[in-house]
């Protein structure tokens, strides 16, 4: 085992046609709770991101809904484009880092902090306006460095146990984890419902999760080292099919 | 904020056995959790849903501590006639949602 990962210590990426989301992991009961959005908890998120869309807030005393109108129409796409490069940061800022930053450019109200109910009832009602399309992550010259940057993060061996992202999800997908099987880590539905955590967690949670499960010490969220990462990963997972709020075992 | 989802059939036919969905945002906070410096975190579940089709109580469930949290709900009810069906959840704390959903039987 230790030998066979060490040999794989770099491995190949997915190659296109052997993509899949987690979804085609899941059990079929799973699978089910995802496709009905009377069943799928992830769209209690999205219903409360409906409403504060249209709630007036901040000095400005704007809504969402002022400048953007329908979301349905204006905020189509916009997750499966994210993380996109900002201008006024001059880095790749993630979709919870947009709504935070129109909420304190253009609303004047105090950002909201990560993985809080607003914000991830925010994101999961614009990512919702995604669903279905493929992920699209532009990389220019602006761009091409941070994208760099998080691939040498997925690739560097990091925590007490040593381990590279790829060595369990380019080398080991499909295969078991103790009860779990491994996931290619495509992330193609957040923000989403973990049923192990009874809740909705952005992709940062998730990453999060994972280098705490390898013993290294998680990044802070809104790192850029995470919004690098979410870039790479995203880019990895370009093409595929959007499908937030996704629900996951 | 409390939001609930329900499915019901905007229409059925007279006899016919309809599928009734709800989902519900809410902790469901066992009671039996501690924080990390030791103390009870105190419970806070819905105790009771209720499910009236024009009036007439025909679903009713008791839900405790082990239920996950934003309980699904699932069932069915004979459609019988137009009218109402309306939904109860109260717990804890003082929690109470009320919604209700049109049906039209023909």
């Amino acid at each position: 085992m230790a030998l066979g990962l060490a040999a794989s210590a770099v491995a190949a990426e997915v190659p296109g046609g052997d993509r899949r989301s987690g979804y085609d992991f899941m059990s079929r009961e799973t699978r089910a709770m995802q496709d009905d959005d009377t069943a799928n908890p992830g769209m209690l998120w999205v219903l409360e991101g409906g409403a504060l869309w249209s709630r007036k807030t901040g000095r400005a005393g704007r809504a969402c809904g002022d400048c953007h109108g329908d979301a349905r129409a204006s905020m189509k796409g916009v997750a499966a484009r994210h993380p996109a490069f900002d201008a006024a940061q001059g880095r790749p800022i993630n979709l919870e880092q947009r709504i935070n930053a129109c909420r304190t450019g253009r609303q004047g109200a105090p950002p909201l902090a990560y993985e809080s109910r607003e914000l991830l009832a925010l994101a999961a009602y614009v990512a919702r306006q995604s669903r279905g399309l493929p992920i699209e992550i532009a990389i220019d010259p602006r761009t091409r460095s941070f994208l760099d940057a998080g691939r040498t993060i997925y690739d560097r061996r990091q925590g007490q146990l040593n381990l590279a992202c790829g060595q369990c999800h380019d080398a080991n997908w499909g295969r078991q984890l103790a009860g779990n099987v491994i996931p290619q880590a495509h992330p193609t539905g957040y923000p989403l419902y973990r049923l192990e955590w009874q809740g909705l967690g952005s992709l940062q949670r998730r990453l999060r999760n994972c280098m705490v499960g390898i013993r290294a010490e998680p990044y802070e969220y809104g790192a850029p080292e995470l919004v690098q990462l979410e870039l790479y990963l995203m880019w990895r997972a370009r093409g595929m099919m959007f499908e937030a709020p996704a629900v996951r075992p | 904020m409390a939001s609930a989802l329900i499915n019901v059939p905007a229409r059925a036919r007279r006899g016919e056995i309809i599928e009734i969905k709800t989902l519900i945002s809410h902790t469901m906070e066992t009671g039996f959790r501690r924080t990390q410096l030791g103390a009870l975190i105190p419970r806070d579940i819905i105790r009771r849903f209720v499910c009236t089709y024009n009036g007439t109580e025909v679903f009713r469930a008791e839900l405790h501590p082990a239920i996950s949290a934003n309980p699904f709900i699932v069932f069915s009810t004979v459609a019988v006639e137009s009218g109402t069906v309306e939904f109860h959840w109260t717990g804890d704390n003082g929690f109470a949602v009320t919604q209700s959903t049109p049906i039209l039987v023909e």
